[in-house]
């Protein structure tokens, strides 16, 4: 697994990199109450985007770490949003992207790197 | 803002030892939230009692020879008629109409009148009454006292326990009540559209009475973040956001702080205006919206059937008691009916919404005790 500043995480099977947002992330939010997530062939780019995540408060945007087509988004969360909370880094994932750059993934941060920049928050 | 020179309240100490996520509020380092999120407070507010710091509003006594009589040069309430131990709900307005801030102003005993405004807008508002009502009223901040609202089914039997004559109050009673050993000023109201209570105490006294209040597992800590999602669900609108200068209380669906003598009379700031729009010509209306799909929130254009723009969402969530987004917003009066099927416009996208009535969630206000 990988991470961004953001806060989002992305694991990548083959080149599908399956993304979501991290515990950190889901805790700041709080209660999640709707998920837009995107459609099944949108191209998406490095930091556009990609899928709106809503508190009770606020709506938030969730970036795509990396560039690519969706080729699948978490049905679960139309009806189960809260799945986000409850499983940030398993269940409650976005969508995926098939990515055309697989070494770009390489670059983001690893566990050890993003357990230290919320350290240094 | 920075933080620096945020101001605090009394209670500041008690929300950072509750684990409260702090944000900047009207000028105020205050609680969004605590540990348990918008969503669980919200619900423990409607289910057992709710306690709110809401210290940073502007608290004064308007005294003179006829503070009753001078308030109404600049609010269209019957003031005059405000008998000792009641309190209404009112609108300062401008000479075009406009409400210049929502409050409450009540009698809970002989010393004036005693007034709460919107924390956003106090040093506004305390120097247009002060401007226009010179000569005849003075006014008395009370910047060392506190102010907590104690709200949902179960705070009529907590507070019980600790001020027993607030028990006597019915909705928009106010009395001063000696209670917690200092002299409180108790009202029976609030802004969750349920039971509840509003207690001005002293400000050195406030922090012993609000842990006094948590002590009972009845009672939890509320932030902010609820306090709106439960006016929402209550309809009740808040400024800065459903109302502004700009905005009558026609307008607004508060037309019942017009008081019949003053329609009839005519003699506050705007009357022209407002007596035209009591006659049908009112440029927009406020209505309540159930909305389908991703929550409308403030700024949301409001499309009729065919897609064409006619309205805007002025404040607008999820509603955590319904399980859906509601939203409250202005559109034409010919659109303004319960029923009518209209759209929002929500990042690009239209999605459906009704006009609903108002309050989303009953209120359950004690009228009769």
């Amino acid at each position: 697994m990988r991470f961004t500043k953001d806060h989002e995480w992305v694991a990548l099977d083959g080149d599908v990199a399956t993304i979501g947002i991290t515990a950190y992330a889901a805790e700041q939010l709080g209660d999640v109450v709707f998920v837009e997530t995107p459609e099944v062939g949108k191209t998406v780019s490095a930091g556009e985007g990609l899928a709106v995540v809503e508190s009770v408060k606020a709506a938030s945007d969730v970036y795509a770490p990396l560039s690519g087509e969706v080729v699948e988004a978490n049905a679960v969360l139309a009806d189960a949003p809260e799945t986000v909370n409850q499983a940030p880094e398993a269940g409650g994932w976005f969508a995926k992207v098939k990515i055309a750059d697989p070494s770009a993934y390489e670059a983001l941060m690893d566990r050890a790197a993003y357990d230290a920049f919320l350290e240094s928050l | 803002m920075s933080d620096e020179t945020l101001k605090l309240t009394p209670l500041h100490a008690a929300h950072l030892e509750a684990g409260a996520r702090m944000v900047p509020f009207a000028g105020y380092s205050m609680p969004v939230q605590y540990k348990d999120g918008v969503l669980k407070e919200h619900l423990w507010t409607r289910e057992s009692a709710g306690l709110f710091d809401v210290s940073h509003m502007g608290q004064a006594r308007l005294r003179g020879v006829s503070p009753l009589s001078a308030f109404e040069e600049v609010t269209p309430g019957d003031f005059i008629g405000l008998k000792p131990g009641k309190q209404r709900y009112s609108v300062l307005l401008n000479k075009k109409g406009g409400i210049i801030d929502d409050l409450m102003a009540g009698r809970p005993d002989d010393d004036g009148l005693f007034v709460v405004v919107n924390g956003a807008c106090k040093e506004n508002d305390f120097k247009v009454i002060d401007d226009e009502l010179a000569g005849q009223v003075r006014i008395d901040r009370l910047e060392d006292r506190a102010l907590m609202a104690l709200q949902g089914p179960k705070a009529a039997e907590v507070l019980a326990i600790h001020a027993p004559d607030a028990a006597k109050l019915a909705f928009m009673e106010t009395a001063a009540i000696p209670a917690f050993g200092v002299d409180a000023i108790i009202s029976r109201s609030g802004y969750t559209g349920e039971d509840g209570y509003e207690i001005s105490v002293p400000g050195e006294a406030a922090l012993r009475i609000w842990n006094t209040l948590l002590a009972d597992e009845r009672v939890r800590p509320i932030g902010l973040g609820a306090r709106d999602s439960l006016r929402l669900e209550a309809g009740l609108p808040l400024y800065g956001h459903d109302l502004d200068e700009t905005v009558s209380p026609i307008e607004a669906g508060l037309g019942f702080a017009v008081s019949k003598k003053r329609r009839d009379a005519r003699d506050f700031p705007g009357a022209s205006r407002i007596a035209a729009e009591l006659a049908g010509e009112v440029a927009r209306k406020a209505v309540g919206l159930k909305v389908e799909g991703a929550p409308a929130r403030e700024g949301a254009e409001i499309a009729d059937a065919e897609g064409k723009v006619v309205g805007v969402v002025t404040s607008g969530g999820f509603a955590p008691s319904l399980g859906y987004p509601i939203a409250l917003g202005f559109v034409p009066p010919s659109l303004a009916a319960a029923g009518t099927e209209l759209k929002v416009i929500v990042r690009g996208r239209a999605q459906a919404a009704q006009v609903v009535a108002t309050p989303f969630v009953p209120h359950r206000y004690v009228r009769k005790v």
